[in-house]
């Protein structure tokens, strides 16, 4: 027998004896599409008609001036629809979905974002779709289940555990041992079991390529530093994926919370805390105690707010590949509050982790050097939570005389 | 041997009832109790589950059992001792039942020589498949502990076969699709499965995963020699207390 989907000593597949055949079968599938000449033209078409790409590089001349240091581009993946990257996965899963003739899909959300693109999928390819997501999620990120909802989603709250992402996921593994003749799990980010990991690298890989070509069209010479945000991974490596074989230093930066020498962040490369475990289907760094249970983890962005983190950048980790940061919530708030003033463009706060650290960096570097962020999302999905932290007292009475307004 | 054992007490019943419950749920000395109340109430054998914190394969009922034991202190090292003072008190098997982390993290070889030492007969690691745990088979093999396995309606003839090549003890048939805690179907579809899993392995079959009562039990006679019973005590035990526990169980024999 093999062990399949390892990087180094990190992945796997460590799933229940019922989910063997499944997993099987979506190895064969994705092999087969990833094989077939037509497959990835027929992904950039559908993602060059329905969404934006290839996403635009933007050069933040504001933000460059204002640091005296690299120039600053930043890869605008809030451009896709739905708003962020997530879109990417879900429409190469969406065409692998049809290929293998199922008709249900569901997923679990965290910020919301991942919810929305699959509902969005489920919507233009008419599957049936359901969605789980943690209940202190649903309370941070609000309007976005309206939105699944509207797009014909079921949205179930996840109320065990510590109702965020984690156990979402927990939730749409139960959902699939139980359904999985007629329903795909999918997975928002590159984590869990085989082929997971890979397959969703595959499809944000696209990220990487288009910033690769753009930024040797527009500058005539590689970056010298690539960030990107870290929650499970997708989008760090789907910016990284352009880069791995050039010599450009990659920074992947996590959720530091209300700092690294609390316990409340989601940090999990780049803090001293987390630990090689198994859990959710794959082996990798985990937040955990000693008797190896799951520990409750902190960010003000719900989509980094998770304990786990890619197999694939645990590998590239001990290689010394990539570098990995923390950004702390406050941090955070203030390379938003910069770039929106800045540049006009309007961060998620999972991206702004990227932001914050690269301004920490920027002003050391030179003129002659680049860097390139990774906007992995926009920030209108963040309302509530971005007016919460700015107290903004004109916002407030908004709320509350919407809340009168219902009451009436 | 767990397996000769099986064997020995098939002389005497036509199936024999294997019980589950988490460690520390709602207490240890709840626990106990209960162990205590289920050995006699006649059951055979027994699965002590050492909660997790993400036990992806359980159902409500279990998962939330899970989360209480944690809520209230209980340590991997606290479900040993409460195991060794079980296997002390009772001559019945008990086997661990956990997820893969905990044996990962207390390190594979330590914790199958620590069931070992306190004559645990075997272990069920529902996230654990044999491509993933060569170490810890080998550890089991070492020790002479069974490792028990499972097979579920979605796994093929050949695949059956090949993991009866790790199997000892008997072998854990699952009987739908699904998470513990969910209605099973006690069909004719049920019988045909159990029948290929009987050609696959020469083991003795246990099956669970949504056996209720009697009637369930009574369908499974002839075609498994084990009934696994989780779910249910936990229900039971929730509404009308540990003592009412034995009651029920004994209405099943
Ligand atoms: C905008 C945005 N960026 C980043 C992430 C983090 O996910 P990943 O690390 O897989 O890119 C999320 C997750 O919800 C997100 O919504």
């Amino acid at each position: 027998m093999m062990n399949r989907g390892y990087y180094g000593k990190f992945g796997g597949a460590f799933i229940p004896e019922i989910l063997f055949s499944t997993i099987e079968e979506l190895v064969e599938g994705f092999l087969d599409a990833r094989n077939s000449p037509g497959f990835w033209k027929k992904y950039t078409d559908i993602m060059s008609t329905y969404s934006c790409r290839p996403t635009p590089l933007t050069f933040a001349e504001n933000l460059t001036k204002h640091f005296g240091g690299a120039r600053i581009y930043i890869k605008r993946e809030d451009l896709n629809h739905t708003g962020a990257h997530k879109l990417n996965n879900v429409m190469g899963q969406g065409l692998l979905v049809k290929r293998m003739g199922k008709t249900r899909v569901i997923a679990e959300t965290g910020a919301g974002q991942h919810g929305v693109a699959t509902a969005t999928m489920a919507a233009k390819f008419g599957f049936r779709c359901t969605i789980y997501m943690g209940e202190t999620d649903i309370a941070r990120q609000r309007p976005n289940v309206f939105w699944m909802e509207r797009l014909g989603a079921e949205v179930i709250p996840v109320k065990d555990g510590t109702r965020i992402l984690k156990d979402a996921i927990n939730e749409a593994f139960r959902d699939w041992v139980t359904n999985m003749d007629d329903t795909h799990y999918v997975l928002g980010t590159a984590c869990g079991p085989h082929p997971f990991p890979e397959m969703v690298s595959y499809f944000q890989s696209i990220i990487g390529k288009e910033a690769q070509r753009q930024i040797v069209e527009r500058e005539g010479k590689l970056p010298a530093r690539v960030y990107a945000c870290v929650g499970g991974g997708s989008n760090a490596l789907g910016i990284f994926s352009g880069f791995l074989n050039d010599p450009v230093q990659l920074v992947g930066v996590e959720a530091g919370g209300k700092g690294l020498d609390t316990s409340r962040h989601a940090s999990r490369l780049a803090s001293k805390d987390a630990s090689i475990g198994v859990a959710q289907g794959y082996k990798t760094y985990f937040l955990q105690d000693e008797d190896g249970q799951m520990k409750e983890t902190q960010s003000v962005a719900a989509g980094l707010d998770y304990v786990g983190v890619s197999p694939i950048l645990a590998s590239l980790r001990e290689e010394g590949r990539v570098r990995f940061e923390a950004a702390s919530d406050r941090e955070v708030l203030k390379a938003l509050t910069l770039t929106v003033k800045k540049e006009g463009l309007i961060p998620a706060l999972e991206s702004a982790h990227a932001f914050a650290q690269a301004f920490k960096e920027a002003p050391d570097l030179s003129a002659e050097d680049i860097i390139v962020i990774n906007q992995s999302g926009r920030g209108d999905k963040d309302i509530f939570t971005i007016a919460d932290a700015y107290a903004d007292p004109d916002w407030q009475e908004f709320i509350k005389k919407k809340a009168k307004d219902y009451r009436a | 041997m767990l397996e000769s054992y099986l064997r020995e007490r098939l002389k005497k019943k036509d199936i024999l009832l294997m019980t589950h419950i988490v460690l520390g749920y709602p207490s240890f000395d709840d626990s106990f109790r209960i162990i205590e109340t289920m050995v006699k109430a006649g059951v055979d054998l027994m699965e002590l589950q050492i909660p997790f914190s993400d036990p992806i394969a359980d159902g409500p009922v279990i998962l939330r059992a899970n989360q209480r034991a944690l809520e209230s202190g209980a340590t991997v090292q606290g479900c040993f001792d409460l195991a060794e003072k079980a296997t002390r008190a009772f001559d019945i098997p008990f086997l661990i039942m956990s997820y893969c982390n905990i044996p990962y993290r207390y390190g594979t070889k330590r914790f199958v020589s620590s069931m070992a030492t306190r004559n645990l007969r075997g272990a069920i690691i529902p996230d654990l498949p044999p491509e993933e745990g060569q170490e810890y088979l080998n550890d089991m093999k070492e020790f002479d502990l069974a490792p028990i396995l499972i097979i579920s309606p979605t796994t093929t003839i050949e695949r059956m076969k090949s993991l009866d090549n790790f199997a000892r003890g008997f072998v854990y048939c699952i009987a739908r699709k699904g998470v513990t805690g969910e209605t099973t179907n006690f069909s004719d579809d049920l019988g045909v499965y159990l029948s290929q899993c009987r050609e696959a392995t020469s083991l003795p079959l246990a099956l669970g995963f949504g056996i209720k009562e009697k009637a369930d039990i009574d369908f499974l006679k002839g075609k498994a020699e084990i009934a696994v019973i989780g779910s249910q005590t936990i229900r039971t035990m929730e509404k009308k207390g540990i003592d009412s526990v034995g009651n029920f169980i004994r209405s099943l024999g």
